[in-house]
């Protein structure tokens, strides 16, 4: 099932097959780790709902909600 | 011999910097952009090796000052030797960065840090399987338990003899035509690291794309001819992610994880720390002790104790007394070395006043140069108190969380969670809190943020307050001074926030700056590293005392000593010490003063006071020094006035203040836009040049420029609207006409760009 990141709830888990970002943010994605294929886990929402914090390949990522939505998700159902 | 640490930031580099380098480390500038650069010589080889510790970066993409400071020093300073410095806990990401940098055509080896710690965890990294398969030398260290240093030198001075061809291991995702002929056309421009260009230029990187148009060109017509691949002719998601597949097919030969484990303690802290509930609660309280350390004067509100009980403590009348007890209770650590300072420096002031007989040379000395010096330096414990309280905060990794909660708020103002810490240091000083704006990955966002720090009262501005709130109180007997204080700090923050929305509308425009970044593990501060970070602040600060600001201050001093035929004016009044003597209006200082005193009229303290009103301006300008001098300098004017020396330290200034408010006849709002002028206007010469030293060359004549338009502004709304209360549908009017005319020039602006 596709789903954005954004979307995700805590604990989910899901791998990533597009990122639709553009400029400054797909570069910064980039170089974070946040390329295809891969597996991301959803840890939380700050206390006000947004940014949220993520697990990507063994560290702790955070980044905003309007930065997750370009990011499509493959969630197995 | 040169080497450079180039790394991920919190990998241990500057731990590892510290280490090798020892004492010798010494701070200095970057030529262009000005970030700290540290250099210091590691002495232990045959040969002395130079190590500079470069910024912390995730990438060489040329998006943050510090990736491009990196970059540059790489590519153009050409050291004999990078040394790589990964955190081994985190393999994965870091070898990203390693990727890039093999690129380059210089000799590499990897320091793979914090061994220890992956050992601890059960994992297990086969060091020499890693460096067959990423095919520069790797050497296992622990920077903080001072294992495999030598070896890593050792290797490291091997490597920088040979040299080395820069290497991509992303090659086999691009088109073998593609890659080659990038390569060739660079080797043609002649460009050392040209492998490095080559993949920056198919990447379409921003600073490549404008050093070499015509091969740019040439390589966007192949790409066109070339089939797409999975990314659609987006190369830069092609190469990220062949780096990335890179590392995971070569690094899983080398690592051994442990099976699942539970929650570590980093993640028990976490959920404490950043609660649905209690994250915001417990940020506060934490923020709270930092600054109750640093300045109260009441320390763990003791002073209740003692007044309950009717006791005061032992030391209660010796010379103690003052130093760490006053009437309204313990200092605070803070406080105490403060008072410790400002005591050895009155006693050496006086010392060396004594020595000297001819009058204007004992007044430069005092007056002028040893005044002015330590005005500076006696916030230097301070400054170091809050320092210490955020370097802890910084190291134990609760910062980046404080961003992370806080974000959503600073959203709404156009900047990101980041920007909350130097704004809160501003309560404190405002030096460091511009110094701490480099964490801030935007341009515009850190000069934003910069530009609105002074509006956020210091320590230093709170004698203004609370001598003028309480001249006011006790002069007309309206009002209640802790009313005022309070108010005047609500303006201070409510000017910065729309000073933020103005500016990111205008000058300042841009998207908000995205809020992507590591949130690291907790782990505790080292003392060291905390003793060598805090040792680097205070000479950095001593040096500017003895630079910028001795330079300032001396000027200052000779304005208000000399009159225009520079004859020396002695000083009129007994006990007065400090830059406060300003004699009287005979000095080129007053009769600036007295020439700069229309301007203020619409502000309340220009021409509508009589002839004393002169020295509202000439107490700003000498404010310029330190805030304190304000207050001091009504001092010595309410000598004159009153005929005889008021201490403008009675009472806490409100002495001074009441002489100064009754002989110039100024009006309640005038007063209060006296103090609004003074919490707004240009910082002192100290936050001037740290706010200098951060900005790109220019930069800082036009933030000094938007400080007095905005003291200037603020203050007069605050004297009209204050003095007839319908003026506000005026201002509000104005500021409706501003926002029309900024948006109608945005919308034409953005509609031309999209044309």
């Amino acid at each position: 099932m596709q789903k954005l990141l954004s979307a995700f709830k805590p604990g989910e888990e899901g791998i990533v097959t597009k990122i639709s970002a553009e400029g400054k943010i797909k570069r910064r994605l980039f170089d974070m780790g946040v390329t295809p294929h891969v597996r991301i886990r959803m840890r939380k929402a700050a206390p006000l709902g947004d940014p949220i914090e993520v697990t990507i390949r063994g560290y702790e990522l955070t980044l905003r909600k309007n930065e997750a939505e370009t990011v499509m998700m493959e969630v197995e159902a | 011999m040169k080497f450079a640490l180039a790394g991920n930031p919190n990998c241990g580099k500057t731990t590892l910097f510290n280490i090798l380098t020892g004492s010798s480390a010494h701070v200095g500038n970057w030529p262009g952009v000005t970030v700290d650069k540290r250099e210091g010589k590691y002495k232990k080889n045959d040969v002395d090796v130079d190590v500079v510790d470069l910024p912390g970066i995730y990438s060489l993409s040329p998006y943050t000052s510090e990736e491009v400071i990196a970059r540059n020093y790489i590519l153009d300073e050409k050291p004999d030797c990078i040394i790589n410095v990964i955190d081994a806990t985190n393999l994965e990401r870091n070898l990203y960065l390693t990727t890039q940098i093999m690129e380059c055509d210089t000799p590499v080896i990897l320091a793979l840090n914090m061994i220890d710690l992956v050992n601890q965890s059960g994992d297990r990294i086969d060091v020499s399987a890693l460096e067959r398969a990423i095919g520069v030398p790797v050497v296992a260290v622990s920077a903080l338990k001072g294992t495999g240093l030598a070896e890593l030198m050792e290797r490291g001075v091997q490597a920088a003899s040979v040299p080395r061809k820069g290497e991509s291991v992303v090659k086999k995702a691009l088109a073998p035509e593609l890659y080659e002929r990038a390569v060739s056309l660079l080797v043609r421009e002649d460009v050392s690291s040209p492998v490095f260009h080559a993949m920056k230029l198919i990447e379409c990187d921003e600073l490549e794309v404008q050093a070499h148009p015509a091969a740019n060109g040439e390589l966007l017509s192949l790409k066109k001819s070339l089939p797409k691949d999975e990314f659609e002719g987006d190369y830069e998601a092609t190469i990220a992610n062949a780096r990335y597949e890179y590392i995971t097919s070569h690094y899983s030969t080398a690592l051994f994880k442990k099976d699942e484990r539970g929650l570590t303690k980093s993640d028990k802290a976490d959920r404490v720390l950043t609660h649905k509930v209690f994250g915001i609660p417990i940020f506060f309280a934490i923020l709270f002790v930092v600054f109750h350390m640093t300045f109260s004067e009441n320390f763990l509100f003791l002073g209740g104790i003692f007044e309950a009980n009717g006791v005061a403590p032992c030391f209660a009348g010796t010379a103690y007394e003052g130093l760490i007890w006053t009437d309204a209770g313990i200092n605070s650590p803070g406080v105490i070395f403060f008072n410790l300072f400002d005591m050895t420096f009155s006693l050496i002031i006086d010392w060396v006043g004594g020595l000297i007989s001819i009058p204007w040379l004992q007044s430069l000395v005092c007056d002028g140069i040893l005044s002015g010096i330590f005005a500076v330096l006696g916030f230097l414990p301070q400054i170091l108190f809050l320092f210490l309280g955020f370097s802890i905060l910084e190291d134990t990794g609760y910062m980046a969380r404080i961003a992370f909660i806080l974000d959503r708020i600073f959203r709404k103002f156009g900047l990101s969670g980041r920007a909350f810490l130097p704004m809160i240091m501003g309560f404190g000083c405002s030096v460091p809190a511009i110094v701490n704006t480099r964490t801030l990955a935007d341009d515009k966002e850190k000069t934003a943020t910069i530009r609105v720090i002074p509006f956020f009262s210091c320590g230093a501005k709170v004698p203004i307050l609370t001598a003028m709130a309480g001249g006011i109180v006790t002069k007309f007997g309206v009002g209640n001074a802790d009313v005022i204080t309070y108010s005047m700090y609500a303006l201070g923050v409510i000017a910065a926030i729309f000073s933020v929305l103005i500016m990111r509308k205008t000058t300042q425009r841009g998207e908000t700056p995205p809020f992507i970044m590591e949130l690291p593990a907790y782990h505790m501060p080292s003392g060291k590293g905390l003793v060598i970070h805090l040792w680097d602040k205070a000479k950095h600060f001593v040096q500017k005392a003895f630079t910028v600001i001795f330079a300032s201050t001396v000027i200052i001093w000779f304005l208000q000593s000399f009159a225009w035929n520079f004859t020396f004016l002695p000083e009129e009044a007994e006990g007065i010490d400090g830059l406060v003597n300003l004699h009287s209006e005979r000095s080129i200082l007053g009769t600036i003063g007295k020439v700069l005193q229309p301007l203020f009229t619409p502000m309340g303290f220009g021409s509508q006071l009589n002839s004393l009103g002169w020295v509202f301006a000439a107490a700003a300008i000498t404010g310029l020094v330190a805030k304190e001098n304000v207050i001091a300098t009504f001092g010595v004017l309410a000598a004159a006035v009153a005929g005889g020396y008021i201490d403008p330290e009675a009472e806490e200034g409100v002495t001074a203040a009441f002489a100064i408010i009754d002989a110039t006849g100024i009006t309640v709002p005038g007063v209060l836009a006296f103090i609004a002028f003074n919490m707004t206007t240009v910082p002192c010469f100290a936050a001037c040049a740290t706010a200098k030293a951060e900005f790109p060359k220019g930069k800082f004549i036009w933030t000094v420029l938007f400080w007095l338009a905005a003291s200037y502004i603020i203050s007069s709304i605050v004297y009209t609207v204050g003095s007839w209360w319908w003026t506000s549908f005026i201002w509000l009017a104005v500021a409706a006409v501003a926002v029309v005319c900024i948006a109608l020039y945005n919308q034409k602006h953005s509609l031309r760009q999209s044309a």
